[in-house]
């Protein structure tokens, strides 16, 4: 990592300052994501947080699980919204294609390569075995991510309390209950929509409020 | 074998687009759809052609909707008669995959565009702070909760041990360590081609 110009660790409020870590360019975004898509292998979010959250800091946390709870909210693939999110909010539109560009082409060759050249060996019980380790250690990773989140919630406008409810009912109604996505959303985000709402409202209304 | 041909890549791509605008958490949810549309209800895929290439793009790095390009060129490729039948069937494995990418991407990506931009526009108003707020809990626990249903999938934790082991590690690994991801993915690979797993 290159000196910084600037005195090292500004304080959380000045965050806003100039300095702030950003992609240089539209190829440096470009690069960038696809260098995150091709490590990603049995999903790419781990990824997408280590390195844009953790090593280049484009993003705080809390950015992080904003831009991902609209990316998971709307259709589409995830970690496909997600790039194309944070490249239009550097660099607008072309930022947003720059990003897709770099989640799709390479995984795509990669993948078109590994299906015309693997054709006849998908049958090999150790190419079964690596894969199903692999999908062990990728669901492990996905899993891993989720927790490494947590922190965002300290700022909750909810509270801990209601956050920690709302995770453990949508944790049991999609892992045990197996209740379909719209549901859960209906019946856990919505009635967590209005209480987020009360509480902003209650905030707005008490000057300097107390927590 | 019959069945796909050019004339068909239209209702491929109407296939998609539908597919693409309802897949709210991600393209994997309309496997079910789409598994019913290419093997069910047309003659396009075989059972096992439609789950190999679902498998086979879970092994590929990258999102994983990329596992609709691989379906894409199975259809045009088994239709065309296979790998071996000249130069005919691999263009049209070829137009089949560019137009299921087309049709997957491009309505959910545009719509998502749109209606990010408006939240950012937006982000001061009390819904639009709420509804970042209600969902970062959410969407936690979803993402603990995919990690849980990719393992389950294999079998629970009496049928299939040590890959919930394995799971179990390398979420504490990316939890309380900064280890690189892909020694975890390769140590992965190698635990289950030994046969640990």
């Amino acid at each position: 990592m290159p000196p910084s110009e600037n005195s090292p660790a500004l304080p959380e409020a000045e965050v806003q300052s100039p300095s702030l870590p950003r992609p240089a360019s539209l190829t440096a975004l470009f690069w960038a994501i696809s260098g995150i898509a091709l490590q990603g292998f049995g999903g790419v979010l781990a990824v997408v947080q280590r390195e844009l959250v953790e090593k280049k800091q484009w993003l705080s946390t809390e950015e992080f699980v904003e831009d991902w709870a609209v990316s998971q909210i709307m259709p589409g693939p995830n970690v496909v919204n997600l790039a194309l999110i944070i490249g239009d909010r550097y660099f607008g539109w072309r930022g947003a294609l720059a990003a897709l560009a770099g989640m799709l082409t390479f995984p795509l060759l990669v993948v078109m390569a590994l299906t015309i050249g693997l054709a006849g060996i998908g049958h090999i019980p150790a190419v079964q075995g690596a894969l199903r380790g692999m999908g062990a250690v990728s669901a492990g990773l996905i899993a891993g991510t989720g927790i490494r989140l947590v922190p965002a919630l300290r700022s909750n406008a909810m509270g801990t309390l209601a956050c920690a409810l709302i995770a453990a009912s949508v944790f049991i109604a999609i892992a045990f209950l197996r209740v379909p996505l719209a549901w859960t959303l209906l019946g856990i985000g919505l009635p967590a929509f209005f209480w987020a709402l009360h509480r902003i409202r209650a905030l707005a209304a008490t000057p300097q409020g107390h927590p | 074998m019959t069945g796909f041909g050019y004339g068909n890549l239209l209702d491929l791509l109407g296939c998609f687009v539908t597919l693409s605008l309802l897949s709210v958490g991600g393209a994997i949810t309309t496997v079910p759809e789409m598994h019913r549309y290419l093997v069910a209800q047309n003659p396009w895929l075989t059972d096992s052609q439609f789950s190999a290439s679902i498998a086979l793009a879970q092994a590929a790095p990258g999102p994983n909707v990329m596992f609709v390009a691989v379906l894409g060129w199975n259809v045009g490729m088994a239709s065309g008669g296979g790998p071996a039948n000249g130069p005919l069937p691999w263009a049209l494995a070829a137009a089949a995959m560019a137009v299921s990418m087309v049709g997957i991407i491009i309505p959910s990506t545009t719509l998502t565009f749109f209606a990010a931009r408006w939240g950012q526009r937006n982000r001061e108003r009390a819904e639009v702070r709420a509804f970042k707020q209600s969902m970062a809990p959410v969407v936690i626990a979803l993402l603990v909760a995919t990690g849980w249903l990719l393992t389950a999938s294999h079998g629970n934790v009496q049928q299939a041990p040590l890959l919930w082991v394995l799971t179990v590690v390398s979420a504490m690994l990316v939890w309380k360590t900064r280890i690189h991801l892909l020694w975890l993915i390769g140590a992965g690979a190698l635990t289950g081609m030994l046969g640990l797993v």
